[in-house]
């Protein structure tokens, strides 16, 4: 099978990669997503963190 | 033993954080070894043609989709009685996850549909009972924001997922039950497969990437919502710069 065969699935590639691209794009996005709200919630924990330990010792700016 | 101790978030962020990379490494083994045997290498359907290659995600993504609701409720059981938090926070790092798959199992039903049925989309009892487990995901994820009290959310929404659980067996039973376009049952625990080896065991392999890929996803949310819960009385709780620290974090 060569490649455009295998692209065309047949005469139904629309309908197969429709299938699959979406399912790619869905992953992608729900690890990005992730990602992002993992970095923001530990940046606004670590910031909370400072500032108290800051305001606990009297140091703060 | 305390089998609460890994019910403690502060016990189980570190844990999960070590599980993680292991259900990754996992998951992308058997999706890249069930790919390949099955969507690209196994043979063309003789009566469906190349389009039945659909099937290989589509059928995963559903059973992951309903799965994935029974342990939310099984969580929401367990948040009520024994009102463990991490129950309740397991729920809402699932549900994005199972609206997900439940999405794309419509999604690829429908691009099946079109060639085979020739419709992207029929009102069975099949189709209908999924969308309305789409509906609850989506129900549950808006009523748990919408309620500003987080404990009030948690019991609502575990309340919502537990009584919403009567809509699995209507979704498993429904092409028993009642004569739908769409078909019967290909595989059960007590009969062989209908369905050719070749494409059964790429399938099984694609459905067990699913789930460690559910996993890995839901462990991941979990993390960053414990974190986000731990707001406000982070320097109280005392745990969560260590764990920070722990891993490589500035504390």
């Amino acid at each position: 099978m060569n490649w455009g065969e295998f692209f065309s699935m047949g005469g139904r590639g629309f309908y197969v990669w429709g299938a699959y691209g979406a399912f790619a794009i869905a992953i992608t996005i729900e690890v990005l997503w992730l990602r992002a709200r993992a970095k923001r919630a530990r940046a606004e924990i670590l910031a909370e963190i400072k500032g108290d330990a800051a305001m606990k010792t009297g140091n703060q700016p | 033993m305390n089998i609460f101790k890994y019910s403690s978030p502060a016990t189980f962020y570190p844990l999960a954080g070590k599980m993680i990379p292991w259900f990754a490494a996992l998951a992308t083994i058997f999706a890249a070894i069930g790919l390949y045997a099955g969507p690209i290498a196994a043979p063309t359907d003789y009566q469906q043609g190349e389009v039945y290659r659909i099937l290989y995600i589509h059928v995963p993504a559903a059973v992951l989709g309903m799965f994935i609701y029974l342990v939310m409720a099984a969580y929401g059981v367990m948040a009520l009685t024994f009102n463990t938090r991490l129950s309740a926070m397991m729920m809402e790092a699932l549900a994005p996850t199972g609206a997900i798959l439940i999405g794309l199992a419509l999604w690829t039903g429908s691009l099946w549909g079109k060639p085979t049925w020739g419709t992207y989309w029929v009102w069975d009892a099949r189709v209908t009972s999924t969308l309305i487990l789409l509906f609850l995901y989506i129900g549950y994820m808006a009523l748990v924001s919408a309620i500003e009290d987080k404990k009030r959310a948690d019991k609502a929404g575990a309340l919502l997922v537990i009584v919403g659980s009567v809509n699995i067996p209507i979704i498993h039973y429904s092409v028993t039950w009642w004569n739908t376009l769409h078909q019967g049952e290909s595989f059960t625990v007590s009969a062989a497969p209908k369905m050719a080896t070749s494409m059964f065991t790429p399938m099984l392999a694609i459905a067990l990437a699913f789930w460690l890929y559910a996993v890995t996803i839901s462990l991941m949310r979990v993390r960053s919502i414990i974190l986000e819960r731990e707001r406000g009385r982070a320097l109280s709780a005392g745990w969560v710069a260590d764990a920070l620290a722990a891993e490589g974090g500035k504390p």
